[in-house]
């Protein structure tokens, strides 16, 4: 198939648009981070402007399971407590929870992941064990039995069985990396130069995986919000501290469902969701980094009026049409790289 | 290395899974403060103190001898298949509730996931060779469905379609008042029930596989020797399908058997929104009365299934990888 394509144009077009898109993250990553903007802002100062207590109880007929309205924005439970007020308390607990888990299990994950990579044979042999069969427990069955057997159910401790399974996932993507890294050129150079073992990990192996452990942590954020909620959700958790998981419990315990209480049980369900997509919208971002493939612009690609899909037969430039037969090929590799 | 060292790698690998979970479920309750028997002599204070080492006994949480020999005794015990007693239903044995409980979770689970992963890889391969077409702008869409909690999204479509439209049933496994056996109003009736379920597991694990499967997708397009097939002039449809999608559905087989564990979790957030008579809903009664026999007996049982589940997975992925066949593959 042969299409003519005026390859100076073609080429400035394509110069520009790499510039751009590597300046500029796609709009799916903003709007990701945008999204997780807000819920760190609303659980910062959302305890703050919370306009009542939330475990401020009133029992007067008109405060009972009352629709939105000026008093109440979101509408009052039951027992006559304020929605929005839960909202905006219960988010900065299943924030930090999320955070401090994924913290944790990320440095559990670069810690384990980039020694296996790294000091290879056994030591790699014993922590890719280790990482498989952690990957193979199942995480929400032996948290429940973990949580069961706890005498106090509070943030601490679900924290801490929370990153002590959330870790294998990302050790595994780390020391697959670390493993290609170790073999590269620079790495060696490095090493010739005489740097010591810790600069070189912190130095010229750490770096290169800045995007691959901000992928790790997202996504562990992620299942850590996702398994608190579901965890509150079904009575394992500290009844005295307000999560949006304990709102959903109790929401749930008072049949809001039947009630068509939707403003009791909708805000905290779409919080998560909200939070959930937000984080998952960032994590493309960041894989849209680190692979250059998966950008926004490596769509179709319009050339001489034609759309063509990356899995089309390559365009084929005439070569007579300008002249620069060294040229041809350029354009059409460069727009499947992108 | 060659495919026998593969295969032995492999092995290793499940004997220290399995044994992992047999370590891990027997030092639960040793490690952890809480204790069935106390657990009982606080609900019944009319208890001798006397009475406390029948129970210790009795739930198997005796604290006799040394550690290890406790631990030959447990495992002797689990490969007798003896798990202990259960405290919500007093006389009867954890084995014969989790065997009365574990079909419906294994078949209905099964079923989904099978359908959501074959779903969410075709619809993948569709939205990575339409690149920029409808499917593929509306993934970020899917991305909130991924983020729903499951649960919510389970009540949410129990409202509309069971309470609302009355179109399903709104919960248990099958009617009330049908005698469970091979009959066709029993099958009838556990085929319509699960109908829900089913589909609320679908649709919240399905955009994961496709999200995975059009990501590799991508990334295979770009390789060489997909350049060449279609520079050989080779139609479409056959690059997309026999040169990309072939090699490109590897890294989701094995991520297949990896997220069994998650798909494990889902069920046991169904099972508890529908009170669907399995596995899940079992270990939910069980944590909230705390009857930690049954706890531990249920955990065993489902480490194990992920375990035999992954064997199976990987069967399939040295059946469709060449590469682990020769013993090339990465474990």
């Amino acid at each position: 198939m042969t299409v003519a394509l005026p390859v100076r144009a073609a080429r400035a077009r394509g110069t520009t648009r790499r510039a751009a898109g590597a300046r500029r993250l796609s709009t799916k990553a903003r709007v990701g981070a945008l999204i997780c903007a807000l819920f760190v802002v609303a659980a910062i100062v959302g305890p703050m402007v919370a306009p009542y207590d939330p475990s401020a109880q009133s029992f007067a007929p008109v405060d009972i399971l009352h629709a939105p309205s000026m008093a109440h924005l979101l509408g009052t439970t039951a027992r006559g407590e304020d929605v929005l007020s839960q909202v905006l308390v219960g988010l900065r607990a299943t924030l930090v929870l999320g955070l401090l888990t994924g913290l944790i299990a990320t440095v559990l994950a670069v810690v384990v992941g980039i020694s296996a990579g790294f000091l290879g044979g056994f030591w790699d042999e014993v922590l890719s064990l280790l990482s498989n069969v952690f990957l193979v427990l199942p995480a929400l069955p032996l948290l429940v039995v973990l949580i069961g057997y706890l005498p106090q159910r509070g943030q601490t401790s679900t924290i801490l069985v929370l990153s002590l399974l959330g870790w294998p996932w990302g050790a595994r993507v780390i020391r697959a990396q670390t493993l290609t890294l170790r073999g590269r050129d620079f790495v060696a150079a490095s090493r010739e130069t005489g740097e010591r073992t810790w600069r070189v990990i912190f130095f010229e192996i750490l770096p290169n995986e800045v995007s691959l452990i901000a992928a790790s942590f997202v996504s562990t954020v992620l299942y850590a919000i996702g398994t608190s909620v579901a965890l509150a959700f079904i009575g394992l958790t500290n009844f005295s501290q307000w999560s949006l998981g304990l709102i959903l419990y109790w929401a749930q315990n008072g049949n809001a469902l039947q009630l068509n209480a939707w403003w009791w049980f909708a805000p905290a369900g779409l919080c998560v969701a909200l939070l959930g997509t937000g984080l998952v919208l960032l994590n493309f971002g960041i894989d849209e980094l680190g692979n250059p493939r998966l950008r926004e612009a490596a769509g179709r690609v319009r050339i001489e009026g034609r759309a063509w899909r990356p899995a089309d037969p390559t365009p084929v430039v005439r070569s007579g049409a300008t002249g620069a037969t060294s040229a041809t090929g350029a354009p059409a590799a460069r727009s499947r790289e992108r | 290395m060659n495919a026998v060292a593969f295969v032995v790698r492999r092995l290793v690998f499940y004997v220290v899974a399995g044994w992992a979970a047999l370590t891990v479920n027997f030092f639960i309750p040793r490690l952890m403060p809480g204790n069935p028997v106390e657990t009982m002599m606080a609900k019944f204070p009319e208890l001798q103190p006397q009475a406390q080492r029948a129970l210790e006994a009795e739930f198997g949480a005796s604290h006799d001898g040394s550690l290890i020999h406790q631990y030959g005794q447990y495992v002797v015990d689990v490969f007798h298949g003896n798990l202990g007693v259960s405290v919500i239903e007093y006389p009867a044995k954890v084995s014969s509730i989790i065997g009365a409980t574990l079909p419906w979770t294994l078949t209905l689970v099964g079923v989904a996931t099978i359908v959501s992963f074959a779903l969410g890889t075709g619809l993948g391969i569709l939205a990575a060779w339409r690149r920029g077409g409808w499917l593929d702008r509306v993934l970020p869409a899917l991305t909130f469905l991924q983020g729903i909690p499951y649960f919510f999204l389970a009540l949410l479509v129990v409202d509309a379609f069971a309470v609302h439209l009355g179109w399903f049933p709104i919960q248990q496994g099958y009617s009330p008042g049908l005698v469970p056996g091979w009959h066709w109003p029993f099958v009838q009736s556990a085929l319509y029930h699960s109908v829900l379920p089913a589909f609320t597991i679908v649709v919240t694990s399905m955009a994961g596989w496709m999200l995975q499967m059009r990501n590799v997708m991508i990334t295979t397009i770009g390789e060489d020797y997909v350049l060449a097939a279609q520079a050989k002039g080779l139609s479409s449809r056959r690059v997309v399908t026999t040169y990309t999608a072939r090699n490109a559905i590897l890294p989701n087989l094995s991520g297949f058997a990896l997220s069994l564990g998650f798909v494990i979790s889902g069920a046991l957030l169904m099972e508890i929104v529908f009170s669907y008579p399995g596995i899940g809903l079992t270990l939910y009664n069980a944590v909230t009365s705390d009857d930690y026999p049954l706890m531990q007996g249920i955990f065993l049982i489902i480490a194990l299934a992920v375990l035999l589940a992954n064997l199976v997975a990987d069967a399939v992925y040295v059946l469709a990888d060449p590469r682990a066949r020769a013993g090339r593959g990465e474990t």
